[in-house]
């Protein structure tokens, strides 16, 4: 008899298999199923692309008009040339897929609250986060109107969603996108519904700051109390030199928002005595204080050839797959370029062959707070307007991996969704019932300026199409071939009072309500100014005449804007090489400005050696960012310090975190009022520090890391800096880490540790465009693919691509041109 | 078959041509090619050490082999990337031995518990 062999052999061999086939639990996370991910035909190994792989196709489906064709350039980038605009945006659609599939789908899962699906409970605190703050509500609203009211916009978006899913549905499993092998799960239909909840989380990366912002200002000035806060926190920024030019006049104001009687007490001066809470939930990372760009349009009179030259590079995290996939697109009606967003039709950012645009943050506040009286527990009344008002209740099912679902019930008011409330809590939110109101709620047709932008021929089409944008703002910078050049600040504006919104706000009747939005014609407009350009780097877009209050300065970076001005002011017979190094400028006026200030309150002679050194080294810094600059890292460690020991006192006892002040804060103190009376360190009692006292410590303590970093041999500001572009899932192997290049906060190369120009590009408005541009990052997101990262070290070198925007025979006959993919009616 | 030289290199060889085949069905599990070897070793009945090897033998190779043949054409850019997620301190030599070796492990385990089931 071998049954004993027998039974003890298939043991062993299904235990083996059932280990193999499980994901196993490694110090915290979790591995792939080890058998299947090592399967040569099924697992990675099949995502390991041949180097000299071949990406010509001839599809054929049943969902086209007529007959598409693909041009892939040797940077694969497709030039999609269509007879039917539909058809393009099947064919992106289809595109999309094809190489960034897992992004598209993780990025809108992110944006639905639905990590926790594929990752486990750990997630959970993310996804309840963007459920009640209205995510899922909002993209609700926008698909909703759109299929009811915008024929044209539901028939694009719907065949950009047949594309994704032609593709999808063709997919064999064993050439799943590689992260899917490795977190085991499994994509999932592409829906109309997913584009709009990625638009959304384009609104919330670039808007959602002022969701935890808000919350953070009212701890602080509660801990603070109003005044000593609006010194800290002030709004006055004297080196402002804002977009629409100083001593512009504004048309006169249609609102007149009134500030409510009792808002001296009931708001400014409120203090809060609510107290911590126990059982808070982790709010994820706010959206970086830095995402911001740089954009500007110079006029032919500046420009050697005589026509103008178009710039544009938002500042965005730095990651693998890249947010950006570069196409272009031409059908019978028109012909664009630029960088699309996988997840949504149409070119973003670029160009067509009238004219070129593109875009910059606006920063103003579009959400808020609205504190609430609830009834009772039920949360079903709530106090408004001397009467119990009625909420609905909205049910969101989080569902959780290898646990059971989380159900989260959020009462409905007319403010907006109950975010924070007696089952829902952050450490800031201290136990408030808050109703958020956000413009990004609203439905909105963000598509389709877009889609109108991508076939604008002159300024009117393109003022035509921005009206109708709405969240989050944007300053939409332009200039055609016939030689005009104008930006204009356009999104849903509140028209606030001066601090409406910066605190959180009572909501028991109307008096804290927006009282109105701004109109088009009102929001700040500049055509062809004498000047010869326009420009735009997240400053405040306007000086304090104008009507309006746009938000706390803390969200309107101050200088990179001054340096972009200066720098095109003094410029003239500009090329665009000129733009292309005026977009890679490593000047830093930060520094220029904040030096000399410090250094009227150095006592050299009471310094230690060490520290002396360094702060010779620091004097005799060029004042560039560049990759090698050593004086840039021991400025900034220093002045990092000195803001530290003038704030900490102030701030360290709060059990809190509260906000730090904006560095403008302290150099402008600097420069005017040497009694500063903030720099007492209040913690010692028998003596006043000056600003002179803070400075020695700030420096000394900087000197101490400074030193440790000069023997390790990372006082280069490249290799300080180290930055990083990193795979979305934050795997290191996956990502590129210490990247050579310069740059930084405040330069106008605004790249930081892992933050920074993620779409350079420079339009020439010749009578054949010439134009330039690049992503950090590469068009296939395939790990395996020589294509994931092949931008990645032009882009460091602050060098471009020559963009190739060309009619069908002229590209297929290009030398650049490798690839041919053929769409055609089944 | 009665001469065991000549039956040992046609398992092999047909236990490598089933999980070679039988892989190409994405739709599969992964792991069809143990019952794929599981029938070869009913078909061809050896001693049990025997059927362990040839089983193991045969999808080990195939397994290591079309692992090498994918890294080669793709400049181990991919497998210098799992190997140090795995982590295998960034040896794509590692990761494909280790790739052959479990294949090596569980056709050799499908195959023995085979040859017992024909005994038993």
């Amino acid at each position: 008899m071998r049954l004993l062999p027998f039974v003890a052999s298939a043991i062993v061999t299904i235990s083996l298999v059932t280990v193999l086939n499980i994901q196993l639990p490694v110090g915290g996370s979790k591995t792939p199923k080890l058998g299947y991910f090592l399967s040569p035909q099924q697992g990675f190994w099949k995502n390991a692309e041949k180097v000299n792989a071949d990406f010509d196709a001839h599809i054929f489906t049943n969902q086209l008009k007529g007959k598409v064709d693909v041009y892939m350039d040797d940077r694969l980038v497709p030039h999609i040339y269509a007879e039917h605009d539909e058809d393009a945006y099947f064919v992106q659609g289809y595109l999309h897929a094809q190489f960034r599939l897992w992004q598209m789908d993780f990025q809108t899962r992110v944006a639905a609250g639905r990590l926790s699906e594929i990752a486990g409970a750990d997630k959970l605190s993310i996804d309840k986060f963007f459920r009640r703050l209205g995510m899922v509500y909002g993209a609700e609203q926008t698909e909703r109107m759109i299929n009811e009211t915008n024929p044209v916009m539901k028939a694009t978006v719907d065949a950009y969603t047949a594309g994704v899913n032609a593709y999808l549905n063709q997919l064999s499993p064993e050439d799943l996108p590689f992260e899917y092998k490795l977190m085991n799960y499994q994509p999932e239909a592409w829906t109309a519904k997913k584009t709009y909840l990625f638009l959304m989380f384009m609104s919330y990366d670039l808007t959602g700051r002022s969701a935890s912002a808000d919350l953070q200002l009212t701890n602080t000035r509660d801990y603070l109390g109003y005044d000593l806060f609006d010194k800290l926190y002030t709004n006055q920024q004297d080196s402002l030199d804002p977009i629409i030019p100083k001593g512009t006049e504004f048309a006169e104001a249609s609102l007149h928002p009134t500030v409510p009687m009792n808002a001296d007490f009931a708001y400014l001066h409120k203090k809060d005595s609510t107290a911590v809470i126990a059982n808070a939930s982790d709010a994820p990372e706010a959206p970086n204080k830095n995402n911001g760009s740089n954009n500007w349009a110079v006029s032919g009179a500046k420009t050697k050839s005589g026509r103008p030259i178009l710039c544009s590079d938002p500042h965005l995290g730095l990651n693998l797959p890249s947010l950006w996939y570069e196409v272009q697109i031409t059908t019978p009606t028109h012909s664009t370029y630029g960088a699309s967003f996988p997840g949504s039709p149409a070119v973003i950012i670029g160009f067509n062959d009238s004219l070129a645009w593109g875009v910059t943050n606006a920063g103003r506040d579009v959400l808020d707070y609205y504190e609430l009286k609830f009834k009772d527990s039920t949360q079903n009344e709530y106090w408004y307007n001397g009467a119990w008002k009625a909420t609905t209740k909205r049910t969101e099912i989080i569902k959780v991996k290898d646990s059971a679902d989380v159900i989260e019930e959020i009462p409905m008011t007319h403010w907006g969704p109950a975010m924070y409330d007696a089952h829902y809590q952050n450490p800031q939110s201290k136990g408030r019932n808050l109703a958020v109101k956000w413009t990004a709620h609203e439905a909105s047709t963000g598509v389709e300026t877009f889609y109108q932008l991508n076939r604008a021929k002159n300024t009117e089409d393109y003022l035509k199409a921005i009206a109708l944008w709405k969240c989050p703002g944007q300053n939409f910078v332009m200039a055609t071939k016939t030689g005009d050049i104008a930006i204009k600040q356009q999104g849903n504006f509140v028209a606030r009072w001066d601090r409406q919104g910066d605190f959180i706000m009572p909501g028991e009747d109307t008096s804290y309500a927006w009282q109105g939005m701004i109109p088009f014609e009102e929001n700040p407009f500049i055509k062809n100014p004498e000047r010869g350009f326009v420009s735009s780097a997240n400053q405040k877009s306007v000086e304090a005449t104008y009507p309006y209050y746009l938000g706390t300065a803390a969200s309107f970076p101050l200088y990179r804007g001054i340096s972009v001005n200066k720098q095109l002011a003094a410029m003239s017979n500009i090329t665009a090489e000129d733009m292309q190094a005026l977009q890679t400028n490593n000047y830093n006026v930060f520094a220029a400005m904040a030096r000399p200030a410090l250094m009227k309150f150095v006592q050299m002679e009471s310094l230690s050696a060490a520290a002396k050194t360094m702060v010779n080294k620091m004097n005799q810094w060029d004042l560039y960012n560049h990759p090698d600059a050593e004086g840039m890292t021991i400025f900034k460690l220093i002045w990092d310090s000195v803001e530290n020991a003038v704030w900490e006192d102030e701030l360290s006892g709060s059990p809190i975190p509260l906000t730090t002040p904006e560095s403008y804060v302290l150099v402008e103190q600097m420069l005017k009022d040497s009694n500063f009376s903030v720099a007492d360190n209040i913690h010692t009692k028998n003596k006043v520090e000056t600003l002179k006292d803070q400075v020695l410590v700030g420096i000394e303590k900087a000197t101490l890391r400074l030193t440790a970093l000069e023997k390790e041999n990372k006082l280069s500001w490249a290799a300080f800096k180290a930055t990083r572009v990193m795979h979305l899932t934050k795997t290191n192997a996956l990502s590129r880490l210490n990247l050579p290049i310069g740059g930084g906060e405040n330069i106008i190369n605004a790249t930081t540790e892992n933050h920074g120009p993620s779409w350079r590009m420079v339009v020439h408005l010749t009578d054949e465009i010439e134009a330039y541009g690049l992503y950090p990052g590469g068009q296939s997101g395939n790990p395996g693919s020589i294509y994931y990262d092949t931008f990645i070290d032009t882009w460091a070198a602050g060098k471009y691509y020559r963009l190739l925007f060309l009619p069908k025979e002229k590209l297929k006959a290009n030398e650049h041109t490798k690839w041919h993919i053929q769409f055609s009616k089944a | 078959m009665k001469n065991n030289t000549f039956k040992i290199p046609v398992s092999i060889l047909l236990s490598s041509m089933a999980c070679f085949a039988i892989g190409l069905y994405g739709a599969l599990p992964w792991w069809s090619f143990m019952v794929t070897n599981f029938i070869v070793a009913i078909a061809i009945p050896q001693k049990p050490w025997v059927a362990f090897l040839t089983g193991a033998l045969g999808v080990g190779a195939i397994w290591a082999g079309l692992a090498t043949g994918m890294d080669m054409a793709n400049n181990h850019l991919l497998s210098s990337k799992v190997a140090t997620i795995l982590p295998l301190n960034g040896s794509y030599v590692l990761l494909i031995v280790i790739t052959g070796l479990v294949g090596f492990l569980l056709g050799g385990m499908s195959s023995l518990t085979a040859s017992y089931l024909r005994k038993a």
